[in-house]
């Protein structure tokens, strides 16, 4: 397949975008349709922690979490992944070992990608060695913005050479590249380039994951699967922390590519704390009455 | 991780690479619950009468027509037809308040009332809107988010400029011209109610009001609220029934202009009996709105805008862009995008906060659309339609598009108003103007470009009265609106809008 001039990724128009958006925000989601959606967006969570205090224990106690969201709901599904940085991945492989979470690591210099070549193909060398079956990367925003965007084609193809069977999740740092064009062309050019998922926001930047700029770039995937008849995933990460948010998420996904990315293998939520609150909303569903805090773990 | 292939259920598609792609599928697993509004708290009347002289008074022939919920085939309430001497009292009515209050008050005063009947609407908005909905099978979600708010926002705009007509007029002075008949379609009732009420009174003038036969209980509710508001009586008149009664109002001699909005057919009619008389007045009548899509045009957005264009409200849309033009480059890549779209399109109870599209306003507008869809068939269109399931019962139509149709099929030149869409392509921006200005009407069109430049080039020359660049049917009370050519007379709307309802002296 030939590569596609990037310069000729189509315009955005933001009112359009965001009037679209509003409009998806105004579904209704009630009832069975609700429940459905909140256990679908719970699989779907990475649940992730990425700090300079990380520690075994607190990566050892958060796989706990994700293999047992709930103390008195056994039922649930586990979320979809793990997400630490790469010196604690073999730490999160021993935990997660005989589950069918995901172990996922950030790599390529997280979060500002500010390293040369080589030391970033070296560090998801060594994540995968340690076990990562997927792998979140930074682009070079800088060499995005001077407009080399050879450049970053090639980093990323590097990288998912290394990564090989495992799934690459490219991550554009949206809140970076600002433009809704720039975001656009950025997606085009990741998935032409190897990704497996394309990915808002490290979480260290502000504004993260936003609905908008989600379905710019669910809408550059769906003309890629057009085009190629492949099914990249997506994934908005930081921000989201409330379960009537990853439902307006869902719907995003619902009614811009349809039923089949309804699966965490096409669709993840990058966050922390919104486990706990679709926990706290399936209680709710499905006994009527809102549990106290307390009753959840925070982990 | 398991590699899951897609399972899409629509016919494959071939793509540019020449692979076949099966299509995305939006029937999957997960589908929305009913979200139904509540209409418990609404209280209809089993009868209305009309509304003359700021009482409910009966009809003199008793005559009472059936409101039917397009959506239930079920009645709602009736309401009365007005003869001859019905119109006769609310003329009379409507004169005298004229002559004794609503001219002889202080313009702020008036302004006063004209604020009052628009915060009265946005504290009733949900009862409006739902009534709206049950009466005329639009959504909810538009009667809530678009109908409703926007009929308050007319009255405030009007409001005013009720004391400020001085400056909308620098150097002379504006007099109402007396009683205004004004006679309004059923697409957007309480709207196109706020739309010629509001600048009458504001600028002096009384009313004689005739609401569409199918879509009467947002007026008569309105007319509850101008007792509310404690409005001088005869001020406001509400006069229900057919064509007939609004016949009787255009051709009253006490009535000094008349405000008409619906189809061409009627307007010549109209037009053709004011002849000859020293009415003034304002027609905003029909059209087939061409939506111009070029290839440098933001495609996803575009698709949107189509949809907006024509699918909004059922295709009850006298500005509907009920005609798109595209680039030819980008022609099968929009189309697949569009097909793909209206696969999403929730048809159904217009109640649930989650339909799209709702009922077709009456059996009557039903089979007419009907009709087009079989003459398009017969004339050698492609149809297409979306696969959603209908409800059993009410009158509802699927989002239909047809291609492979020119300039000559009468599906492309004649009126639909329903959630019908054709499709041409164009090669050239002269072309595609061309084709957009080849058409007796000129309400309304889109531009879609990423260019600037383009957009002020090609809307310049689309000959209508709105043209609207990346984005479709946006409104706004400031905005004047209206036709060329066949799509009507007069402005309404904004400063523009005042015209129609004022004399101008030397001040």
């Amino acid at each position: 397949m030939n590569i596609p001039d990037y310069s000729q990724s189509p315009p955005i128009d933001q009112v359009g975008v965001e009037e679209r958006v509003a409009r998806l925000n105004s579904r209704s989601i009630k009832k069975e349709s609700k429940i459905k959606a909140l256990e679908m967006a719970l699989s779907m969570v990475d649940l992730t922690t990425l700090e300079g205090m990380d520690t075994a224990g607190k990566v050892i106690q958060l796989c706990q979490k994700a293999k047992r969201p709930h103390p008195y709901q056994p039922d649930l599904p586990t979320v979809a992944a793990v997400c630490v940085y790469p010196r604690l991945v073999s730490v999160a492989e021993k935990a997660l070992r005989g589950t069918s979470i995901h172990v996922a690591s950030v790599a390529t210099a997280f979060p500002s990608g500010m390293a040369p070549l080589e030391v970033k193909l070296e560090e998801t060398r060594q994540a995968i060695e340690d076990g990562a079956d997927e792998v979140d990367m930074v682009i070079s925003r800088g060499e995005f913005l001077e407009g080399n965007y050879n450049y970053v084609f090639d980093e990323i193809a590097a990288v998912k050479e290394i990564v090989g069977k495992a799934h690459l999740k490219v991550i554009l740092e949206t809140g970076e590249l600002q433009t809704y064009g720039n975001i656009r062309k950025a997606s085009d050019l990741a998935m032409h380039a190897g990704a497996d998922f394309i990915k808002t926001s490290t979480g260290k930047v502000k504004p993260a994951a936003t609905q908008p700029v989600t379905l710019v770039m669910l809408e550059a995937i769906r003309d890629y699967y057009y085009r190629t008849g492949h099914m990249v995933g997506m994934k908005p990460a930081g921000g989201i922390r409330k379960a009537k948010q990853a439902i307006q998420y869902l719907v995003l996904v619902n009614e811009t590519l349809g039923g089949n990315w309804l699966h965490p293998d096409y669709f993840r939520f990058g966050a922390s704390s919104l486990t706990n609150d679709l926990l706290l909303q399936i209680v709710k569903q499905k006994t009527g009455v809102y549990q106290s805090l307390d009753y959840f773990s925070n982990d | 991780m398991s590699e899951k292939e897609p399972t899409g259920t629509e016919a494959a598609t071939p793509n540019k690479a020449g692979n076949s792609v099966p299509g995305l599928d939006f029937n999957g697993p997960w589908k929305y619950d009913a979200a139904p509004q509540s209409s418990d708290q609404i209280d209809l009347r089993e009868q209305y009468d009309l509304f003359i002289e700021g009482h409910f008074q009966k009809p003199e022939k008793g005559r009472y027509l059936p409101s039917v919920n397009p959506a239930t085939e079920e009645t709602l309430s009736s309401v009365a037809e007005a003869t001859q001497q019905d119109v006769d009292k609310a003329v009379a009515a409507a004169r005298k308040a004229y002559n004794k209050t609503w001219s002889e008050m202080k313009a702020a005063d008036r302004g006063k009332y004209i604020f009052r009947l628009a915060r009265l609407i946005q504290e009733r908005a949900r009862e409006f809107a739902i009534i709206e909905t049950m009466d005329g099978g639009k959504p909810i979600r538009e009667a809530r988010d678009v109908d409703i708010p926007l009929a308050a926002a007319q009255f405030f705009y009007y409001a005013g400029w009720a004391d400020k007509l001085d400056y909308a007029f620098p150097g002379r002075k504006a007099r109402p011209l007396g009683v205004a008949g004004q006679i309004i379609p059923w697409n957007f009732p309480l709207l196109m109610l706020a739309w010629k009420v509001a600048p009458a009174l504001a600028t002096g003038n009384t009313v004689v009001l005739k609401p569409a036969e199918t879509t009467s209980l947002t007026a008569l509710k309105f007319a509850e609220l101008c007792q509310d508001a404690g409005l001088p009586e005869g001020v406001v008149n509400i006069v229900t029934g057919t064509g007939q009664t609004g016949s009787l109002i255009v051709n009253h001699n006490d009535i000094d202009k008349i405000a008409f909005t619906g189809s061409t057919e009627v307007g010549k009619i109209i037009m053709e009996s004011l002849a000859g008389t020293d009415k003034k007045y304002t027609l905003e009548l029909g059209g087939k709105g061409p939506n111009m899509i070029f290839d440098d045009a933001p495609v996803d957005q575009a698709v949107e805008g189509i949809i907006n264009a024509i699918f909004f409200n059922q295709g009850h849309v006298c500005c509907a862009g009920s005609r798109l033009l595209v680039q030819e480059g980008i022609a099968d890549r929009v189309l697949q995008k569009l097909r793909d779209r209206m696969e999403t399109l929730i048809v159904g109870d217009p109640l649930d906060k989650n339909t799209d599209i709702g009922a077709i306003n009456s059996e009557q507008q039903y089979n007419k659309i009907s009709e087009y869809l079989e003459l398009g068939v017969e004339e050698g269109a492609e149809m297409y339609q979306s696969s959603c399931t209908l409800p059993e019962k009410g009158y509802f139509c699927r989002p239909t598009l047809f291609s492979n149709v020119s300039q000559s099929n009468r599906i492309v030149r004649e009126e639909i108003f329903g959630p019908v869409l054709t499709i041409q392509t164009f090669r050239t921006p002269e072309e595609g103007i061309e084709k957009a200005n080849n058409t007796p009407y000129g309400l309304a069109g889109g531009v879609w470009t990423d260019k600037g430049s383009k957009i002020f080039k090609v809307g310049s020359k689309i000959r209508s009265g709105v043209v609207w660049a990346n984005t479709y049917n946006h409104f706004d009370p400031t905005s004047p609106f209206g036709g060329y050519k066949e799509s009507g007379q007069g402005r309404e709307g904004g400063l523009h809008g005042l015209y129609p309802y004022v004399e101008l002296v030397p001040g």
